[in-house]
């Protein structure tokens, strides 16, 4: 149950850790903390308009989406914390219950009837469908190296103290922050900020919504970003640690994540949309070099 | 170059020698029969194997209606920069006269402007025009039917393309305006750029009224971020009335430069800004807009409003740049000049910055001639084209500007291009701010003259004034009567002619560009509808 507390609680702030450091590193004051926090609950308040083309679908999708978001946090451990849920191969319901939760919104987006979240979502299942090989093969890495199929037994076997899965721990934090960044539509692949509509992925496709089902896919966006980050975590938090030393781990690691985020988006600008498959390509590419680390440690007796 | 009896039938005079303004009694402009007319106009305007010269442009054409006799009178004005001569000539449309003349567009691209306009405004179709595409109206006005709705886009009947339409509301803080892009897959195969939405009628506005600060008010507001600009080119206007060189001119055409100068430095400064904001590069964004602030600022430490309103009067100003203000500008240009060199060195170095902008949304120099492009857009393609260069009297006497050469520097008139002319015109615009600033401080015992909103035009002439704005040249045309006061008047912004620089740019390009392109151009809604 730990696991998944930390996850809400950091996914509460995780969006203001990134928002502080852009601030910071743009020499502005920034916004208040919470202030992501605030806006949705203006948004709860509100009611929702739909477009005269939409059907039940459009109303129920966005709680689908959180709810997959929810779903997929229960499969999380934290180092030898385990998870609410865990059993053989839950990393593989893991990736599609999210990729459900995508489904359901990309579907959503394409009844609207406008060309935006058309484009949107076509933008945004090819680079969910792109970035999958990596997630697998980090995935796959991490359960061959330790011998487990479930998310819990494998990051409570992962021994990364010892120094060449030292160095393969620093390769699969890498990785899962690529596909953290990718899936969260975060520079440089999208930008969460823009307000062209013709240059967006993620947020093309939500432009219709609003009232509620906005506020929840904003919340299941923050809950994605802190899942995504519990998996890079999980890939670099020193092993055997537990107690409080562990939490205290996860809270700098969790906070580095956002802060790491926070710096990406400042110094660099975005990709143009064609280098996007060039860039993923490259992502899954990480994921191949931590397999094929894993394995030559692995052959060669170690 | 061209043959002599053409020059002999228009009209010549020099605007260069009277800071961009010139003043020709209407009974001189020689009103030709229209096939001498085209062809003349050809000749002036494309080398003999049909291409357009880069040193003639038409600045003006239109058409007004002979109060008496219900005739359409057609005034032209060419531009010669390698004499420094403004060419002037007109034409007849008798009202009884049945079918139109022919279409100098299909010939000469850049002149559809032009010949859409006097479309839209007097029924004139010409013969074998390409398209009297609805100009300065978001619909068709000579069809009681026609409305926005029913704007007849242009479509291709496929199965494979799709439309996406944006606008003519936006997303962002920005005018009215719709883009039709028909796009297959990602890529755009055809952009077409639907404007009008902004129309208020300045030009009745101004021929309507005989106030004439009322007039310079309506010409500050023609486009905002050009008041400065369009302020100027019809001070010209407005001061036509009395003999050139006028006490004091010399300093008012040094502070109007200046400010001119500075108009043209915050707005490329903020156009670096907003570029970097849509590439979502943070740094260089929020780096230019600090200092687009510190630029507005110093002007209205000078005259009160940050855009300049309120600075351009005829034959005066209300607000002297003493010693101290030029003190305090040149302090904060030079601050803000080092600056800017150091975001353009930071920009220029950064792969992901050069990623997005090398080589995408590209306008070849062909391209941006036969369109007739003007302004920064035509010096990033190549084109040596400054009203600056040949019309205006200006403080920086070795005045030369910036042209981002296409071999020398690669670019092929793409973003990079757009982002380096603004670079090196910021550098070019702050020399000239010192300079200006020098000389008006060896002038501080002139007397300083007020505004005088008292005097007439001069009678019954056509008089124009050309400007270098920050987007490229303005041009202003008044025509006057008997009592001096304008009974038509003419406005040609930049944006204009350079919008189809822009649906040129993004062909074949990724419609995910299409943002970034349009804020390279940063070509103005409401200049353009007026």
């Amino acid at each position: 149950m730990i696991p998944f507390i930390l996850i809400l609680a950091s996914a509460l702030c995780v969006k203001g850790v990134i928002n502080k450091t852009r601030a910071r590193l743009a020499g502005r004051k920034g916004c208040r903390f919470f202030q992501p926090l605030l806006t949705v609950g203006v948004l709860l308040g509100k009611g929702e308009i739909y477009s005269t083309s939409s059907t039940w679908l459009t109303r129920v999708a966005p709680a689908v989406y959180l709810a997959s978001a929810l779903a997929a946090a229960l499969l999380l451990p934290l180092g030898v914390f385990p998870a609410v849920v865990s059993f053989d191969g839950d990393f593989i319901l893991f990736a599609y219950l999210l990729a459900f939760g995508k489904l359901a919104l990309v579907l959503a987006a394409m009844e609207s009837g406008s060309s935006f979240q058309g484009m949107g979502s076509a933008r945004e299942v090819l680079f969910s469908m792109l970035v999958e090989p990596c997630f697998f093969l980090l995935v796959g890495t991490l359960a061959m190296v330790t011998g487990c199929g479930s998310f819990s037994a494998i990051f409570a076997k992962f021994d990364n103290m010892s120094v060449n899965l030292l160095m393969l721990s620093l390769i699969l934090a890498y990785g899962f922050l690529n596909v953290a960044l990718v899936e969260n539509g975060r520079v440089p692949v999208d930008d969460t900020r823009t307000h062209l509509e013709l240059t967006m992925v993620h947020e093309a496709m939500v432009l219709d919504l609003s009232g509620v089902d906005l506020a929840f896919v904003q919340m299941g966006s923050w809950l994605k970003l802190s899942i995504w980050g519990m998996l890079a975590v999980n890939a670099l938090i020193p092993a055997r640690t537990t107690g409080w030393p562990l939490i205290l781990w996860f809270a700098a690691a969790m906070t580095a994540y956002g802060a790491v985020i926070g710096l990406i988006e400042s110094l660099m600008a975005r990709n143009r949309m064609t280098k996007n498959a060039t860039y993923l390509v490259t992502v899954s590419a990480i994921g191949l070099l931590g397999f094929t680390v894993a394995f030559v440690l692995m052959t060669s007796g170690l | 170059m061209m043959e002599h009896n053409t020059l002999d039938r228009w009209f010549s005079c020099r605007p260069g020698q009277t800071g961009g303004t010139g003043r020709i009694a209407l009974a001189e402009v020689p009103m030709l029969p229209y096939p001498t007319f085209a062809a003349d106009m050809r000749v002036l305007l494309s080398e003999k194997d049909g291409t357009p010269r880069e040193g003639n442009r038409c600045v003006a054409y239109f058409a007004v209606r002979d109060a008496a006799g219900g005739d359409l009178i057609f005034y032209a004005l060419v531009a010669c920069d390698a004499t420094g001569e403004v060419l002037a000539a007109g034409h007849v449309l008798d009202y009884y006269q049945e079918g139109f003349p022919e279409s100098l567009a299909k010939d000469i691209p850049a002149m559809h402007v032009y010949e859409r306009e006097i479309a839209e405004l007097h029924g004139v179709h010409f013969t074998g025009a390409p398209w009297d595409k609805p100009l300065r109206y978001p619909y068709n006005r000579h069809h009681r039917d026609d409305s926005i709705d029913t704007y007849p886009f242009y479509s291709i009947d496929s199965r494979e393309l799709h439309e996406v339409h944006v606008g003519p509301v936006h997303a962002g803080i920005i005018e009215p305006g719709a883009f039709r892009f028909l796009c297959d897959g990602e890529r755009i195969v055809h952009l077409e750029i639907a404007l009008g939405y902004q129309h208020r009628g300045v030009e009745s506005l101004v021929a309507g009224t005989r106030n004439r600060l009322r007039q310079i008010l309506l010409g500050e507001s023609i486009a905002g971020d050009t008041a400065i600009g369009h302020a100027t080119a019809m001070a010209g206007i407005l001061e036509s009335g009395a003999a050139f060189g006028w006490q004091g001119s010399e300093l008012v055409r040094c502070e109007r430069a200046v400010a001119l100068e500075m108009e043209r430095l915050a707005v490329h400064i903020g156009d670096t800004a907003a570029l970097c904001m849509d590439i979502a590069y943070q740094t260089g964004h929020v780096a230019c807009e600090a200092l687009r602030t510190l630029v507005i600022n110093a002007m209205q430490g000078w005259c009160g409003n940050r855009f300049g309103k309120g600075l351009v009067r005829p034959f005066g100003a209300n607000h002297r740049l003493t010693l101290e203000r030029a003190k305090q500008i040149e302090t904060t240009l030079t601050e803000v000049i080092g600056r800017y060199r150091t975001v353009g060195r930071d920009l220029l170095s950064t792969p992901s910055v050069l990623a997005r902008l090398e080589g995408i949304c590209p306008v070849t120099r062909r391209q941006a001639l036969r369109v007739g492009a003007v302004g920064p857009a035509a010096r990033m393609a190549g084109i040596r084209r400054d009203t600056r260069l040949a019309y205006n009297f200006y403080p920086l006497a070795e005045f030369e500007p910036v042209v981002v050469d296409a071999e020398a520097d690669g670019g092929n008139g793409d973003l990079l291009s757009r982002l380096k002319i603004r670079l090196r015109e910021a550098e070019v615009s702050c020399a000239m701010v010192m300079a200006g600033c020098k000389e008006l401080a060896g002038r501080w015992f002139e007397e300083y003259p007020a505004p005088d909103y008292g005097r007439p035009l001069a009678r019954e002439s056509l008089v124009f004034s050309l400007v270098e704005g920050w987007r490229g040249e303005i041009c202003h045309v008044a025509l006057t009567d008997a009592e001096g006061e304008v009974s038509a008047y003419k406005v040609y912004d930049p944006s204009l002619h350079n919008w189809m620089m822009l649906a040129l740019s993004v062909r074949g390009a990724q419609i995910s560009d299409f943002p970034v392109s349009n804020k390279s151009f940063n070509l103005s809604y409401c200049g353009h509808d007026l």
